[in-house]
């Protein structure tokens, strides 16, 4: 550890139980000035209680509006280490899968154009690479390029689109996660790297509802697998739970939040129709339970996180839709969207907060869909509908 | 489309849809969404204009921005 580097402040996050990224930063403190005066730049804050960053909009790579996020320190003559720290964003690979062939090329790499520092991987996706100085941008993007790697999304544009593992090792993914990631990759290369939206947009992909990437939570439009027929049941892995002692009223038929599993010790049956997806039975007996046997996805729109306003939650678009390549019909009401977000939206409002203020009934009419039952998020609050009208007006209608 | 850009710098920062929509305010119906994205990529990949982020997008002339360090 070299000597100069007193951070009294910062050392008391590595107290607790948990890795700490102090610990992490420090381990190469001795061989990285960028890394050490990262360390010494956030003490100074703590100790004064304030932030030394400044923002760099401009930094980037030709061509690219995304993908590169700048960051100069306010103090360079104190930290020159950090005078400049832009971040760059690679587009990870579908479901994370990477040789450790791979991550040892990009990691030479950043030894030598950044600071070595990575975060894998950001909420947003990628594999982060953790600051450099503006002239080293361009080469490390070449260089990035000539092994076939891209940088990701950044500002007013389709962030880089990620996914669970799906197919790759799970059974329950409803659909082909990595195949349709890729495919929305490619398929929108302009929308990734050339800002044209109001503000940014979030596609994440679940193979089934346990949804191990928060998409429903965390982007604009989570498209999560489900299934439209009946849960498959093996009688005799049943029997298997049974005989073992598993408990069912207790874990699984008391617990299903719909009350439609009927279970004895010789047999178990579900009542479908009311049932909503939750995946909780088939996960507590995974070998006697597995979603049905026709798969597609549910679309979901308009999650994000507080920043501006509230954190909103995503909602059901489209119940149901078969997911299989070309994807034309995904493609094509992903476009009916945007345009109407893009003609219609204000500066920085994400699609959720477009929706709240034109209203559902708007939004649907102007990508042409269908109001159905299943788009209803919470029963209704106001009270000062009166349905009387409604069925008057329709009664009027049909004698005339 | 560069003139607007230029007009407008240390004014007003502008993104691809008020360029696309000052287009249409000038031209009328002859010029379409699809051109105007496609005379941004120009300006963009000719270097003549860049990309900024401040809190969004917009898009500017190049120039040395005043929180860059030496
Ligand atoms: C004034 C200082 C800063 C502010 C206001 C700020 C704000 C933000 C915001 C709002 C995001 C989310 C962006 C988005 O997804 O659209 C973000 C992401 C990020 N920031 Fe900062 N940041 C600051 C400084 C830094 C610094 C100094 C670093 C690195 C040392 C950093 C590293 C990152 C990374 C890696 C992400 C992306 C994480 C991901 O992709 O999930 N930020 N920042
Ligand atoms: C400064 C004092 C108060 C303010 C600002 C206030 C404000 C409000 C507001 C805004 C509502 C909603 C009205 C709506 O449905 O649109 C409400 C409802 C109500 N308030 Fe108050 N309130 C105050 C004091 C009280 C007190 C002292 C009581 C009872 C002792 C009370 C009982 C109720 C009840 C029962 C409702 C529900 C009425 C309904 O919708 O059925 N409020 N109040
Ligand atoms: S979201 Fe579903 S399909 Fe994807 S990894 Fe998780 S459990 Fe498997
Ligand atoms: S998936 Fe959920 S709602 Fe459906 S039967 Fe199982 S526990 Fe009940």
């Amino acid at each position: 550890m070299a000597d100069d580097l007193k951070i009294p402040l910062l050392e008391e996050l590595e107290k607790g139980p948990w890795p700490s990224f102090v610990s992490d930063i420090k381990s190469v403190a001795d061989k990285s000035e960028m890394a050490r005066d990262l360390l010494r730049q956030l003490e100074k804050s703590y100790e004064d209680k304030r932030g030394y960053w400044k923002h760099g909009g401009l930094v980037g790579v030709l061509g690219y509006g995304g993908g590169v996020i700048g960051r100069y320190s306010a103090l360079p003559e104190e930290f020159p280490g950090v005078s400049h720290f832009h971040t760059m964003r690679v587009n990870q690979p579908s479901g994370w899968v990477y040789t450790s062939k791979a991550l040892n090329e990009i990691m030479d790499l950043w030894d030598e154009h950044g600071s070595g520092l990575t975060n894998m991987h950001g909420s947003t996706g990628d594999l982060v690479l953790l600051g450099t100085r503006t002239e080293e941008l361009e080469p490390m993007f070449q260089a990035l390029t000539q092994k076939g790697w891209d940088l990701g999304g950044s500002g007013s544009d389709m962030r880089t689109p990620s996914c669970c593992i799906g197919p790759a090792r799970c059974e329950w993914a409803c659909y082909d996660t990595l195949d349709l990631c890729y495919n929305l990759t490619q398929e929108y290369q302009d929308e990734l790297h050339r800002p044209m939206f109001n503000y940014k947009f979030k596609f994440k992909l679940a193979g089934c509802p346990n949804d191990c990437v928060a998409s429903q939570a965390r982007s604009d439009m989570a498209i999560v697998g489900v299934w439209k027929d009946e849960i498959q049941i093996d009688k005799d892995a049943y029997a298997e739970y049974i005989k073992d002692g598993f408990n069912v009223k207790e874990y699984v038929v008391d617990m299903c939040p719909t009350g439609c599993i009927t279970a004895d010790e010789n047999d178990i049956e579900i009542d479908d129709s009311n049932c909503v997806k939750c995946m909780h039975c088939i996960a507590r007996m995974p070998k006697a339970l597995a979603p049905g046997k026709e798969r597609g996805a549910a679309l979901c729109l308009g999650a994000k996180a507080p920043i501006v306003e509230g954190a909103l939650i995503a909602q059901v678009i489209v119940p149901f839709m078969k997911l299989e390549p070309p994807y034309e019909e995904l493609h094509d009401l992903i476009e009916r969207i945007w345009e109407f977000w893009d003609e219609h939206g204000k500066a920085r409002e994400r699609i959720g907060e477009f929706i709240e203020r034109v209203s559902l009934a708007t939004f649907l009419e102007g990508i042409g869909l269908e109001p159905l039952p299943q788009m209803v998020k919470q029963p209704r609050d106001n009270p000062y509908v009166f349905y009387e009208e409604y069925y008057a007006e329709e009664d009027e209608g049909e004698d005339a | 489309m560069y003139e607007i850009v230029a007009e407008s710098a240390g004014k007003k920062k502008l993104k691809a849809g008020d360029l696309t929509r000052a287009m249409t305010a000038k031209y009328g119906d002859s010029v379409s969404r699809k051109d105007c994205k496609a005379a941004i990529k120009q300006l963009i990949d000719s270097g003549r204009c860049v990309y900024g982020y401040y809190g969004g997008s917009s898009i500017e002339l190049p120039r040395t921005e005043g929180a860059a360090n030496e």
